[in-house]
Parts: structure tokens; C-alpha cells; sequence
């Protein structure tokens, strides 16, 4: 058998929920992985939004692999060996309204992909896609070793590095300002402690996000999720600054897991794992055509991914094009046509999934962010004023506007502030 | 090619738990299973190469048979992957707990069920049991003639020219079709196996199924009833304690630590 | 063969290749003669050949009682189906209730045929022996690379059989004076009963001067050296720590080296006062030929290689870099020496 009505590249969330979607529509469906198996070589924070899952599995999308489910945010201003720390409680678990979970991807992919199987995708590990086959501008299959293999369309989900969007013409390389550099360990400890120490029930978990210290005042931020036996700890760093700054990302881990705010939880845990991984931050700019003739590109490899100091998305849009995919492939077959002209509805498959809106509307945000003050002036100040305010020592105490302006001092103008401020709160 | 020099193969492979990962409970002294990866055998690879270089040579078939529970499916995808036409596992529950006895007569019943064939082919030994006595076993189940720890084989007008590994040398044997062959570990670069072929694996009907009664064997000979051995207990062996002193970084102050540490414990 | 109450006694497969009994085959008579004691019974030997008398004599002395032989010409050099077929024979006319062969490749081929025959249990590789309460055979043998031994009975047929794993056991003193029995055995071997023939060896060149099991120091080498040259290097190595040269059966396979040299459970088990893997992962079955080493080196650019895991000593680095720093360095400790 050398030809399918689709091939998928990549069983990452994104290939694996388009290779879902159409092999239950009765597509016959190809989908190749490099790794061992799915997930294999796979890395991400920890936490996935349920409610793609939930479109994609509506009866059982609770049998997935989940950790434990995210019943508390905090996020973290790191300065010095303080920290400010705003808390939000979620939802808890008994309802089904739960936000989001955190999993591990070795776990995540597999079972991902064996529901593809299940329902009749074809699904190859162990074989990494060389090249692709194009004729005449169209693509019309893929080759690996010596092997070609055909097909109507060929789907794109190799992640963030993603060779094959280029090939196809329609991305361009990345640049270091699109991309932040991320690590990961996993660091094992018990069920007790994760609960005792995080204060969580059994099923329930928490997810941290860090800014400031943590990045060196760099632009990126920290992250730590609990699992059921383990924490899921790492760094981002925009990959500009890291240079620009001649900063080692490793380094930066080490430092953040010397940091009080962190030791207190991994203490006596032991690293099981690690990893280090790129991401895009392309926003919807980058990629405005996400298919060619007989191509899709889905989740990271279409870059859809949003990410900055404390937000991490990415599974749930990759799921989320992979679906709308699906749908686009099958309006093709309908009318036989499998052109960029007849792919192009995917731009309205993503809106209608929910991708590209999400995108735009987040749109704004990269620049809020991309805002080197977030990450660097404002945790010193906070961090400073809040210490200087518990701060007993027999000496007069300031009134708090006093504390906040001498805090300033050099570092930040009232304008400036308040300028950030409303910026801010419009692109959130 | 003519018709006449094709051969008919049967490669016999098994599923093994990966030997760098495999623990002993050190409370329950039994093989611990959870978590650890299996492969195919690796001296089966070796004889999968053999068998699929005599196919692109003299044309011909070549199946692959294992024996064990359904999960033993994955080195018959890979025998596939690698070139084989078909697979055949035989799978009963009535096999289980057999020794080496009752699984090389249950696969000689296979091989005899399935067909005729020219070369039956083995490894040198598993990495879960290393007896080596499956292939010599089938070779006496099946009245033919076995050459082992082969390294080469050359086969020319039903006749068979084979060098095999031993202690002190090689030596050059001959003999004629059909016969058993066992394959010596690292005698040749087994193949990766193809996206097609990984395609073709999974395709209906590439590797199909049998139960004992199939192939016709008899109860008492299989399973835990047919095996003489029984394993009587598995101890620990307690290796000395290493001190573990390793160092790394520039080579040169690496060596100075290494070599302090061999002088002192009178080493150098 | 049903467990018949008449078996009896312990027989041993004399194995003689070229010019001499094999080390196996004598290292079995002693313990096959210890284990006979025990028994309280006769211990004898199957020697099958061409004009071997003078062995079943040698053989004797070593411990047997008496020798059982078979001489015809179709035995004249080893080959399994007609060995088998006469093995059958002998076992089935003196009811042996053990029957032990060498754990060499022959041992282990011809065993793995003619126990079918049989019908009776057969442990692989045995490297101790001991006799239950039940005055059963307790057959240990190293199983999953040399990490647990497994203890196999055979209680229901006889007779219980072993290939034993040669330079395990000690070689018993030959005793000159020692007497037994040769009792000669009539086989019908025809032209039918030779399905193979070897017509060819190749001798692999054995260095009796350095030979592994003597060794102090072995300088082990593994895929991780690339290409055979760098031997040399290990060489060099192995002379200024007064060892000698031994590898990985990758590198035996790769013809880099000496069949001789391959340490591990096909080859060599060794146990000198120090042993230096370079560029060697530490597969369980290389390990099972040195863990038993006094102390081990390791070096290898693998942080998580095996190797490490069962290493004194080591360096994580590039072998291609350390190992000529280390041959420098040993140099500048011990000013050379004037040769002896
Ligand atoms: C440090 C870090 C933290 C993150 N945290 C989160 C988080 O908490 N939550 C969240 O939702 N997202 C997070 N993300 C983003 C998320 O990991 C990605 O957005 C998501 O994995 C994208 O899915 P995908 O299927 O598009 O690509 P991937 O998951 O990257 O999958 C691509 C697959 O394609 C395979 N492949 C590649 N090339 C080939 C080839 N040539 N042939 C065959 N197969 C190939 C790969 O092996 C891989 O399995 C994080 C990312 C990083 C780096
Ligand atoms: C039935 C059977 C019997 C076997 N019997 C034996 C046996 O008796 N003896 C035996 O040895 N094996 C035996 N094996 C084979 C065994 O499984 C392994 O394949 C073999 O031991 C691996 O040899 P290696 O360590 O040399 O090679 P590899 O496993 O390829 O390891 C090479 C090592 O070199 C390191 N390296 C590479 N480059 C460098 C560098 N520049 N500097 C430093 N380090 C470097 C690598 O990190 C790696 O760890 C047997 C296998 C089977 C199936
Ligand atoms: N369960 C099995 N199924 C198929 N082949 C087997 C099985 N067990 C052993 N073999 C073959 O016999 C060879 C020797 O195995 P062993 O005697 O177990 O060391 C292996 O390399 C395989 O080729």
C-alpha cells in the first residue's frame, strides 16, 4: 500500500487530533512519528486546557492521562529572595467546568495517538519523513529512507522546527526574536509530599508561573506544575535576550531552583528528567497562509502557540487546528479538490475552532509583553516596596505611597507606569 | 532468476525484555517487568539479515514465526518492516511456562503446519533465557541436518555452504537443503526497517494467527506439563561495591584525579 | 525418558578437539566426580572419535571410573547428527541419571539435539552445581546477564542434563596412576548418518604469552575506539600499567581483534586486579565476563553509559583525548624504568 487519502507528519497533539478527526470520517489515514513511539521526544510545561479535549472526546475525555487537575494559579514576582505572589483558586475538581490539567507528554502523545489507531489511522513511529514529494507547485506525497508514499493531502504537524511548512513555501525560517528557548526537569517526588507541600487534594494540582528574578529580568519567565508524583519546573527565555545578554539558560535554571520560593517545594526530589526544547512566538503574522496545494500546517509547525512570561499554550491549539484540519480536508473531498484554492476554507475552519481568534485576540499581548519592564522593573519594585512595608525593624514606617515613589526612583517613571498599566489591561 | 534456485525460509524470532534494563526485585527476587521496554532478539536480527540477503540473492519467501502472547506481534512487524513476507505468531495460553523442550517442538509443529521450507532459521540464543537450544532442538524435532553459529552462508543448486564461529577459529561446513540454521550475534549490519514495510506490517492479513490446536499439538507436550525443568528459585548475585569515583571536564586534570586515585589504592 | 528408578550414575561428555581434551570437558570430570561422591555413585565418560584410546586413558585419570567408547571413522571429527544419534544410544543402554557436557558451542549444540531425543530437561550454561535434599541436581546458571542466578531442577525425567560454562570449575589433578574401565561400545554408523560435513578451519592465533586469564591488567577496548588502530594506543596503555589487551565482541565481530581477546558471556570471563573499559557501553553481556574484576576503570563519552554504573573509577570524556593523556602522564609519575 503505497497511497492514502491523507498523510500526517508528526504525532505530537496536533497530528495525532487530525489523524483522529479523519480517520474516523473514514479517511484512510497515514501518521508517521520520528520518535520511538509518541511523545518520546516531546517537551512541554505541564498543563493542557481541557476544553479542546472535550470537543474532540466528548463522552471520555476524561479517560486522557491526567496528572491532576489545575485548582490553583499563582503567579510569582521573584526579586532577590522575595517574592510576590498573587493567588487565584480555580474551580475544584468535582466540577466538570475544570479549566485545565497538567500532563506529561510521553503519557499525553501516546495515548493521543493510540485513539488515532483506534479508530483506524495507521500510525508509524520509529520513521522520520525526509522530504516531501511536489509536483508542479503541488505536494502529492512524502518520502523516508528510500520509500515514497502518496496522498491527496499532506499534513504538516512536525512542531515548532517544522521543515516541512518550509519546504512547502509557506514559512519562512525563524528568527531568534520569534523564538524563546525553553528547559524543563522533571523532578520526582511523593504523592504525600506534592500534597502536603502544595496543599492539594488527590486529584488536584497546581500550576506557578515566575517573572523577574527567575529570567535574570530577562523577557520569559518560570513555571512549575505539579503531577501526581513529580513537579514539572522550567525556564523560558526570549532567545534574543539570552544572546544579547550572553546568558546560559541552564544556568538560569539552576539559580531558579536555588530560589526560595522553589526549593521549599522540590527539596529531597530528584531530577528524572531533562530536557530543553524551542518555541515560537509567531502570533497569526507569521504564518497567514497555512496550506499550499495538497498541504496543511497544524499546531506548532503553523505556529500556534502563545507564549510569554507566564502563559504557555500550545497543545490545546495544536489539537484545536488539527481538528479544523480534519474539517477542511473533508470539504476538499467532498468536491474532489485538494488545491490551495479549496484549502483555503481552513482559515475559516481555525476561526470557527476558536485558533484564530485566540491568536488575534492575544495579538496584542506579544508587545505588552514584549515589554522588557514586565519582566524586569516592576518584580524589583513590588518586591521592593512590599519588603520594605513588612519589614520590622523598630524603625518609622513609610506611608505606602512614599515607599512605592522612592522605590521608583531610577528605575521607572509615573508615566511610564501608567502607560504599561493601560496597556496592558486592553491587550489582556 | 530461475524458478528452481528461489527458496522457501522461515525465520523464528521472539520479543525480549531489553537486557540493559532488566532488574531483579530485590525483596521478591523475581524479574521485574513494569516499565521495561522490549525488543526483538537481537541475534534474530542477525538471522533475519542473513535469511532476507539469501531472498535478494535467490529470490524465494521468507515468513517469520514467533511464539508467545499477542505482544510478540511487534517483532513480527519488525521481521516485516525489515523485508519478510509474512508472520506468523503462534499464541495459546496452553504454551505458557515452557521451557525450551516444549517450544522448539511447538514451533518444529508450526514450521511443519505451515509448509515446506528450505532453511529454518534461529538466532544464536535470546537474551532472556541464552540456552541456544531452539535451534538444535528444532533441528532434531524435524529430522534435518543444523549448522550453528553460522557467519556466512552460500547456497548453490540445493546445496549449502556455511561458516561458522567457533572458540578457536572458523570452520567451513557443507551440506544440502533443507536444514536448520543458527545465526552467530554481529556476523552482518541487520537492516533498518522501510516506511513501506512498516506499512505492509500493519496491513490485514500480513501476519496472521495460530493457536495449538491449529498446528496440532498435543496438551501435555506444551506449557508447564510438557517442560522438565522448573526454575527452583532466582537469587541476587551481590557484586562488590564499586566506589563510583567518576570524574569528567578537561582532560587533563580528569586523568591527574583519575591516576591520584590508582596510586593510591596501589594500582600504579 | 520417564524418571525410571534404575538410572544411575553420572556420565560426562569427554570433548576433544585436534590434539587434546578440551579444558571444559577435564574442569567437568573433577566436577563431575564431586558430585558422583556425593551420589555415592560411578562417574563415566562418553568419548566418542577415531583412535582416541589414548584420550579415554588421559581422561581417567582425571577422575573417571570408566569411559564409554565409541570409535568409527564417521566420528572421527565432531559433527552433531551422528554424535547425537550415538548419544542417544549410550544414554538409553546405561541410563545415566546426569548427564554433563562442556558449555562450549559444540557442548551446547550437540546437547540441544540429543536431549530432544530424550525427552528430558536441559539447563544451558551452568556455572555451579549442587545435590538438594531430594538428591536431585540443583543446575545454577547465570540468567539476565549475569545479574540473578536461576536455580533449575529436573525432577520428573531423567537424566538431568547441563552444559557447564568452561574455566569455571578447577581443573582436577591428573592422577597417573589412577585406573578405570574402557568399556567399547559397537555403533551402526552409515553413510545415511552423516547429514554435513566440515571441509575447512581456520585457526584464529592464540598468544599463549598474554592470554586474559592471567592477566593483572586488562586494557579493554570497545566499539567506542572507532577503528582498529587504535589498539595501538591500548597497547601502549596496557604495556605501561604491565597488562595486557582485551575488547568487546563488537570489536571481535568487527575482526579489530582476536577472538581470543573478547571478554564477556561468549568469551573470556576474567578476573584480573584491574580492569580498563574504554569506549565500552557495558551491555549485561560484557559485564557478565568482568564485573568480577577487583577494581574497573571506566572511560566513555556517555555520561549514562552502563559502564559507569559497576566503575570504581572513570572519566567521562573523549577516549581519543584521554587515553594518550593518561599514557603521558602515567610516563612522567614512574621515570622509564631501565628494561629488565
Ligand atoms: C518549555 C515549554 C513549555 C511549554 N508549556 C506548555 C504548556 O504548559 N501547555 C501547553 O499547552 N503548551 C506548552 N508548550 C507548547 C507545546 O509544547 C506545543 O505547542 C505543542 O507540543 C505543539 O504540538 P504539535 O503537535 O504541533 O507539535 P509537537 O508536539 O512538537 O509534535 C511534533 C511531532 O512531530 C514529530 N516530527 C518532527 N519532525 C518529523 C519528521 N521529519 N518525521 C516524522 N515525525 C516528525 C516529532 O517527533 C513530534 O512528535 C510548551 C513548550 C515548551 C517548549
Ligand atoms: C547472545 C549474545 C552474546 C553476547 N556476548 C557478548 C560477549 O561475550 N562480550 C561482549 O562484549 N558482548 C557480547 N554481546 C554483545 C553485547 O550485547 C553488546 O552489543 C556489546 O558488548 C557492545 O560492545 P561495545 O560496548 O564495544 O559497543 P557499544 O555498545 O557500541 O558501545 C560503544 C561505547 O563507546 C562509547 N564511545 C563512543 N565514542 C567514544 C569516544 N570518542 N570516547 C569515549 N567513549 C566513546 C559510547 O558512548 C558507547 O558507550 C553479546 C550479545 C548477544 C546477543
Ligand atoms: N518463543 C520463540 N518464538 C520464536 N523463536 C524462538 C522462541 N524462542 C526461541 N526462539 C528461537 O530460538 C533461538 C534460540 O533461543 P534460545 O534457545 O531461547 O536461546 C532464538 O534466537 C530464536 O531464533
Amino acid at each position: 500500500m503505497d497511497r492514502f487519502d491523507v498523510i500526517v507528519i508528526g504525532a505530537g497533539p496536533a497530528g495525532s487530533s487530525a489523524a483522529y478527526s479523519l480517520a474516523k470520517e473514514g479517511f484512510s489515514v497515514l501518521l508517521i512519528e520520528r520518535g520511538k513511539f509518541p511523545g518520546s521526544k516531546n517537551v512541554f510545561g505541564g498543563r493542557i486546557y481541557t476544553y479542546p479535549l472535550k470537543r474532540l472526546f466528548p463522552e471520555d475525555w476524561r479517560e486522557a492521562p491526567i496528572e491532576r487537575y489545575v485548582v490553583q494559579e499563582n503567579i510569582s514576582m521573584l526579586s532577590g529572595d522575595t517574592a510576590v505572589t498573587v493567588q487565584y483558586d480555580s474551580l475544584r475538581t468535582g466540577s466538570s467546568r475544570v479549566n485545565s490539567f497538567t500532563a506529561i507528554r510521553l503519557k499525553f502523545d501516546k495515548w493521543l495517538a493510540k485513539r488515532a489507531g483506534e479508530v483506524g489511522a495507521m500510525v508509524i513511529t520509529g520513521t522520520r519523513v525526509d522530504d516531501l514529494l511536489v509536483s508542479n507547485g503541488t505536494v502529492f506525497g512524502v518520502r523516508a529512507g528510500g520509500d515514497e508514499v502518496k496522498a491527496n493531502v499532506i499534513i504538516a504537524a512536525d512542531g515548532v522546527a517544522s521543515i516541512f511548512a518550509q519546504k512547502a513555501g509557506i514559512r519562512p525560517e525563524l528568527i531568534p526574536k520569534e523564538i524563546s528557548v525553553g528547559v524543563k526537569e522533571t523532578i520526582k517526588l511523593t504523592k504525600k509530599r506534592i500534597e502536603d507541600r502544595f496543599n492539594v487534594g488527590e486529584k488536584e494540582g497546581v500550576a506557578n508561573a515566575y517573572i523577574g528574578q527567575v529570567t535574570n529580568f530577562l523577557r520569559g519567565g518560570g513555571f512549575l506544575y505539579t503531577n501526581k508524583d513529580s513537579v514539572s519546573l522550567g525556564v523560558v527565555v526570549q532567545s534574543e535576550d539570552l544572546s544579547s545578554h550572553r546568558t546560559e539558560i541552564q544556568e538560569l535554571m539552576e539559580r531558579f531552583k536555588l530560589h526560595p520560593s522553589i526549593q521549599k517545594y522540590i527539596e529531597g526530589g530528584k531530577v528524572v528528567e531533562y530536557s530543553a526544547h524551542m518555541i515560537p512566538e509567531l502570533g497569526t503574522r507569521m504564518i497567514p497562509r497555512p496550506y499550499a496545494n495538497g498541504f496543511l500546517a497544524v499546531g506548532d509547525a503553523a505556529g500556534f502557540v502563545l507564549s510569554h512570561g507566564y502563559t504557555y499554550r500550545g497543545v490545546d491549539l495544536a489539537i484545536l487546528s488539527g481538528m479544523a484540519a480534519a474539517e477542511t480536508v473533508k470539504a476538499a473531498r467532498a468536491v474532489n479538490d485538494y488545491s490551495a484554492g479549496s484549502l483555503s476554507r481552513y482559515l475559516h475552519d481555525l476561526r470557527s475552532h476558536g485558533v484564530l481568534s485566540e491568536l488575534e485576540e492575544f495579538g496584542r499581548t506579544p508587545s505588552f509583553l514584549g515589554n522588557p519592564r514586565i519582566y524586569s522593573a516592576y518584580p524589583q519594585l513590588l518586591c521592593g516596596i512590599l519588603n520594605r512595608m513588612y519589614t520590622v525593624d523598630g524603625g518609622k514606617k513609610e506611608k505606602m505611597f512614599h515607599i512605592a515613589k522612592e522605590e521608583m526612583k531610577g528605575k521607572i517613571s509615573l508615566m511610564q507606569l501608567m502607560k504599561d498599566l493601560l496597556g496592558g489591561t486592553r491587550s489582556m | 532468476m530461475p524458478e528452481s534456485s528461489e527458496l522457501r525460509m522461515v525465520v523464528c524470532i521472539k520479543q525480549v525484555p531489553k537486557a540493559e534494563q532488566l532488574k531483579i526485585d530485590p525483596v521478591k527476587k523475581t524479574l521485574v517487568r513494569e516499565g521495561v521496554e522490549s525488543e526483538i532478539n537481537p541475534s534474530d536480527l542477525h538471522a533475519l539479515e542473513m535469511a532476507l540477503q539469501l531472498k535478494d540473492k535467490h529470490g524465494g519467501s521468507l515468513l517469520a514465526l514467533s511464539m508467545g502472547p499477542p505482544r510478540f506481534i511487534q517483532a513480527l512487524e519488525t521481521a516485516i518492516g525489515m523485508g519478510a513476507d509474512e508472520g506468523i505468531l503462534l499464541s495459546d495460553r496452553a504454551l505458557g511456562g515452557s521451557d525450551t523442550l516444549p517450544t522448539s517442538h511447538a514451533l518444529s509443529k508450526a514450521v511443519e503446519h505451515l509448509g515446506d521450507f528450505d532453511i529454518i532459521f534461529c538466532g544464536e540464543e535470546t537474551t532472556d533465557s541464552s540456552t541456544g537450544h531452539v535451534g538444535p532442538g528444532m533441528a532434531a524435532n524435524l529430522d534435518l541436518p543444523q549448522l550453528t553459529y553460522v557467519v556466512e552462508v552460500e547456497v548453490r543448486d540445493g546445496h549449502v555452504r556455511a561458516k561458522r564461529a567457533v572458540e578457536d577459529g572458523f570452520e567451513v561446513w557443507e551440506t544440502t537443503l533443507p536444514l536448520v540454521i543458527t545465526v552467530n550475534h554481529g556476523c552482518n549490519h541487520p537492516r533498518e526497517p522501510t516506511l513501506l514495510g512498516k506499512i505492509k506490517a500493519r496491513t490485514i492479513g500480513i501476519i496472521d494467527d495460530v493457536n495449538a490446536d491449529d498446528v496440532g499439538l498435543d496438551k501435555e507436550k506444551i506449557g508447564l506439563s510438557g517442560s522438565p525443568t522448573v526454575v527452583d528459585k532466582i537469587e541476587t548475585v551481590e557484586l562488590p561495591d564499586r566506589s563510583g569515583r567518576i570524574y569528567s571536564g578537561e582532560a587533563r586534570e580528569a586523568v591527574t584525579k583519575l591516576l591520584d586515585d590508582l596510586e593510591a589504592e596501589g594500582i600504579i | 525418558m520417564s524418571r525410571a528408578k534404575k538410572s544411575k550414575g553420572v556420565m560426562v561428555f569427554i570433548e576433544f578437539r585436534r590434539d587434546h581434551i578440551r579444558r571444559g570437558s577435564i574442569q567437568l570430570i573433577g566436577e563431575g566426580r564431586r558430585i558422583a561422591d556425593i551420589l555415592g555413585v560411578k562417574l563415566s565418560g562418553a568419548l566418542l572419535g577415531h583412535g582416541v584410546k589414548k584420550y579415554a586413558k588421559e581422561a581417567i585419570q582425571y577422575g573417571l571410573d570408566k569411559v564409554h567408547l565409541v570409535e568409527h571413522p564417521i566420528l572421527a571429527s565432531y559433527a552433531a547428527s551422528p554424535y547425537s544419534k550415538v548419544m542417544v544410544e549410550l544414554v538409553e543402554k546405561y541410563k545415566p541419571e546426569i548427564m554433563l557436557l562442556a558449555a562450549t558451542k559444540n557442548g551446547r549444540e550437540l546437547g540441544g539435539r540429543f536431549y530432544v531425543h530424550l525427552q528430558t530437561g536441559l539447563a544451558a550454561d551452568c556455572t555451579a552445581f549442587r545435590v538438594s535434599k531430594g538428591k536431585n541436581l540443583v543446575m545454577i546458571r547465570p540468567a539476565f546477564g549475569g545479574k540473578s542466578l536461576a536455580h533449575i531442577m529436573c525432577k520428573k525425567t531423567r537424566p538431568q542434563m547441563a552444559t557447564a560454562r568452561p574455566n569455571v570449575f578447577t581443573e582436577p589433578e591428573r592422577d597417573p596412576k589412577r585406573k578405570g574401565r574402557i568399556i567399547k561400545e559397537n555403533v551402526k554408523l552409515g553413510p545415511e548418518d552423516v547429514d554435513a560435513k566440515m571441509v575447512q578451519f581456520i585457526a584464529h592465533m592464540e598468544d599463549e604469552a598474554t592470554r586474559l586469564a592471567d592477566a593483572d591488567v586488562i586494557v579493554a577496548g570497545g566499539h567506542g575506539i572507532r577503528k582498529a588502530d587504535t589498539f595501538g594506543t591500548l597497547q601502549e596503555l596496557a604495556d605501561v600499567l604491565g597488562g595486557t589487551v582485551g575488547g568487546s565482541r563488537k570489536v571481535v565481530d568487527l575482526r579489530w581483534l582476536s577472538k581470543d581477546r573478547q571478554v564477556g558471556q561468549t568469551g573470556k570471563t576474567v578476573r584480573p586486579n584491574v580492569y580498563v573499559a574504554i569506549g565500552i557501553s557495558g551491555a549485561v553481556q560484557h559485564l557478565a565476563g568482568m564485573q568480577e574484576s577487583e577494581k574497573i576503570v571506566a572511560i566513555n563519552n556517555d555520561p549514562e553509559a552502563e559502564i559507569f554504573k559497576i566503575a570504581d573509577f572513570g572519566i567521562v570524556g573523549d577516549l581519543f583525548e584521554i587515553v594518550p593523556e593518561m599514557i603521558r602522564q602515567i610516563k612522567e609519575r614512574r621515570p622509564a624504568k631501565e628494561p629488565t
